[in-house]
């Protein structure tokens, strides 16, 4: 349910219970997220090259 | 369409007089084709049955020639708190996919058949057993002609989903669209009534608002007779029982054995 | 033959023996395949359930997977969030078995639900008042978690390794591992309290009904507390088992210590407080409903030996053994405290589901029977069958055990 659809309601229930669903899927995209863009741009060799010697 | 109470306008509700019952079982069908309720080639098998409205019968125990047998029909008691003080009936709260509500207008519990994911739940909450699930995929003997009698009103249910009576709900729709088209807000206390009410012969059943003093069911629950079944869990159900024999009344709920007394003096004896 | 893809420097045995080994366990797995068909094709007449027992079996082995696979998210606390570094020679088994019993426990549901394709409802139609979605988001949500924890794992592999876009992706997940741990811990604490508040919530039911705190009730507590004594020692007894298997010592002993004094300090504290709960509930709920505590138990199977078993035999037996040092430091004590905890918690969690549905409540309802159909224990033993491949599979060709190679060296 998003807050665009019809059966939401702006009462404190829905905000908290969907706040806290999209706040842990945000947590998760954006920890996948940043592994995935860390791991691109060690691979192009733009950053944390210092990281990439130790192994 | 509210009352300034939270309270709502209507309350249907039933009332059943036990002491009229004769246990002909012709409430159980005439719901059972109202509403469509699928069938099994063989309907024995008490524990996935589905009847809307079941027919239990009861005895106070004794021997021959003191034997008294009661029936009780127990159609869905349409709860309207949880036991725990909360304002809806215990299978609503815990319906994950809101697929069953209460309608605030006239405060019927319904069942939304193509919304449930048929987790059961609402099941277990339920301690009168009124909900029922699809086991199987719905069935009407083929070649008997039962398929023809299908009521257009009320949608097949498909299997793996959980229904239960809904106070014919369709005939509320059918009455209000009648009332609407003839310029009236309200209903005339016969045009709303289900069909268990309409096809017991012995007139047993009575159905209408409990909110109107002008109706019948709102006169008898204030009956010395009346009770409901398992009060003391407090999910007021809006379906109320008439009995004048004591053992009747004390089968519709549990006691501690310290409270083995009469539960209420009767005025009315037979 | 599969040599390359075994981690270097431990001892595996030969392929042949594990593929024997397996199996078994591919049989069961068959077997619970067939049953899913045939439970998805014909509809759940393949099983015994029925309108009085709504939840069965699988419900009964989903509720005690989640207890049990609750050593994940609380050893990755402990290790992650706390910082006790012992903890790091067991954190990935305890990783491994909460991903086994949850996507396990999700598998079941999937097939448990009368119309499985419909199951994005809970999602999309959500009522945020029913236990059941709280779980629901929390258990789909956390085992995202597990899956992203198992991951670095499984990109460990040798042969994985030298993908050097999937080593570094692995490395890159770990180092923020402490985040994700965070994440799951707060949604194990609230879906083991969910399942619990599941029970105590159905007031009209006199016998899981509770009272409570706001709009949790009792049980959701408790259900939190014992998950996380029982989840410790269920991770210490699949190392053990291993370790019995394998003829290996996997674990140093002071991470399983650690695990076993705090397990029997939790379970002492549940102990004292399901007493508590159960004296009251008797007091107060059941009194409510005119029923005393020997109503409960006097319907078929279900009699009083099963609150004796649950609370004493594998409640107040195992909280000793784990708590005095005496027994708990002796190996054997230790598995059969290990397997009393894990017994108590499933008993716990079958009577609250199993018992809940089987006493009548109407006074004139009668008591009806259940027994499993081979389709249902097809489906139940499927999901021990693949956490026994998974682990067996995670055990040969992933570093599990970073200290089994220092332990059991290779002359």
């Amino acid at each position: 349910m998003t807050p665009f659809s019809f059966e939401w309601q702006w009462d404190i229930g829905h905000i908290i219970f969907f706040g806290f669903l999209y706040l842990v899927l945000t947590i998760v995209g954006l920890g996948l997220s940043w592994a995935g863009l860390k791991t691109v741009l060690q691979l192009l060799g733009l950053m944390w090259e210092r990281d990439l010697e130790e192994h | 369409m509210k009352h300034e109470h939270n309270k709502p306008l209507h309350r249907y509700g039933m009332v059943i007089d036990l002491d009229k019952c004769t246990g002909c079982g012709t409430c159980v069908v005439a719901c059972a084709s109202e509403n469509n309720v699928s069938v099994r080639p063989d309907e024995s098998d008490k524990k996935r049955f589905i009847s809307w409205m079941q027919l239990y019968m009861i005895t106070n125990g004794k021997e021959y020639p003191y034997t008294e047998v009661c029936y009780i029909p127990r159609p869905c008691m349409h709860c309207e708190e949880d036991g725990h003080g909360n304002p809806h009936p215990p299978c609503v709260s815990v319906c994950v996919a809101t697929a069953t509500r209460v309608d605030i207008n006239t405060g019927i519990v319904s069942q939304i058949p193509t919304r449930c994911i048929g987790c059961r739940y609402c099941q277990a909450a339920c301690p009168y057993h009124a909900r029922y699930f699809n086991w199987w995929d719905a069935y009407f003997p083929k070649g008997k002609g039962l398929e023809r009698y299908l009521s257009p009103e009320v949608s097949v249910r498909m299997r793996g989903v959980v229904e239960k009576c809904t106070f014919c709900h369709h005939r509320y729709m059918r009455a209000k669209r009648k009332a609407e088209a003839e310029g009236r807000r309200e209903l005339k206390e016969e045009e709303y009534i289900t069909a268990c009410t309409e096809a017991c012969p012995a007139g047993a059943i009575t159905f209408g608002d409990l909110n109107n003093p002008k109706h019948k069911v709102s006169q008898l629950i204030k009956s010395d007779r009346a009770f409901r079944l398992l009060e003391r869990l407090n999910t007021k159900p809006k379906v109320y029982y008439l009995s004048s024999k004591e053992w009747v009344r004390r089968m519709a709920d549990n006691y501690l054995p310290e409270e083995l007394k009469p539960v209420k003096p009767l005025a009315l004896r037979r | 033959m599969d040599s390359v893809l075994i981690p270097e420097g431990v001892s595996r045995c030969s392929a042949k023996k594990f593929f024997l080994w397996t199996l078994p366990w591919i049989l069961i797995l068959i077997w619970g395949a067939v049953s899913a068909v045939l439970c998805l094709w014909k509809a759940l007449n393949q099983t015994n359930m029925s309108n009085i027992f709504a939840f069965a079996l699988w419900i009964v082995f989903d509720l005690g997977l989640i207890a049990l696979g609750a050593g994940a998210f609380f050893t990755g606390f402990l290790t992650y969030i706390i910082g006790k570094k012992e903890l790091k020679d067991i954190i990935n088994a305890a990783v491994i078995i909460g991903f086994i019993c949850y996507s396990g426990a999700m598998a079941i549901l999937g097939i448990d639900i009368g119309q499985p394709l419909r199951g994005w409802f809970i999602f999309w139609h959500a009522n945020i008042h029913s236990m059941l979605v709280e779980v629901s988001f929390c258990i789909t949500c956390y085992l995202m978690i597990l899956t992203i924890e198992f991951l670095p794992i499984i990109l460990e592999n040798n042969k994985l390794e030298e993908i050097k876009p999937a080593r570094l992706f692995g490395k890159n997940l770990h180092s923020i591992m402490a985040i994700f741990a965070a994440t799951g811990t707060f949604l194990s604490f609230f879906h083991q309290g969910s399942l619990g508040g599941m029970f105590g919530v159905m007031y009209a039911r006199p016998f899981a009904a509770r009272g409570g705190f706001y709009i949790w009730p009792w049980t959701f507590f408790l259900f939190i507390l014992s998950a996380i004594a029982t989840g410790p020692c269920f991770t210490i007894l699949i190392v053990r088992i291993t370790e019995k298997l394998t003829k290996k010592k996997l674990v140093p002993d002071r991470a399983i210590q650690f695990l076993a004094k705090l397990s029997g300090i939790l379970l002492s504290i549940y102990i004292v407080l399901k007493i508590t709960d159960t004296v009251s509930w008797i007091c107060t709920e059941a009194h409510k409903a005119g029923l005393t505590f020997m109503d409960f138990y006097k319907e078929g199977p279900y009699g009083i030996w099963l609150p004796i078993t649950e609370i004493g035999i594998c409640g107040i037996i195992p909280a000793i053994l784990l708590v005095v040092p005496k027994f708990r430091k002796d190996p054997k004590w230790l598995t059969i405290a290990c397997i009393l905890n894990c017994i108590g918690i499933v008993l716990n969690r079958f009577s609250f589901i199993i018992v809940t549905l089987a006493i009548p409540v109407l006074p004139f309802e009668r008591f009806w029977s259940y027994l499993p159909t081979w389709q249902e224990w097809g489906i139940a033993l499927a999901s021990i069958a693949y956490g026994v491949l998974i682990f067996s599979l995670a055990y040969r060709y992933l570093p599990v055990f970073p200290k089994e190679k220092e332990l059991n060296p290779i002359s």
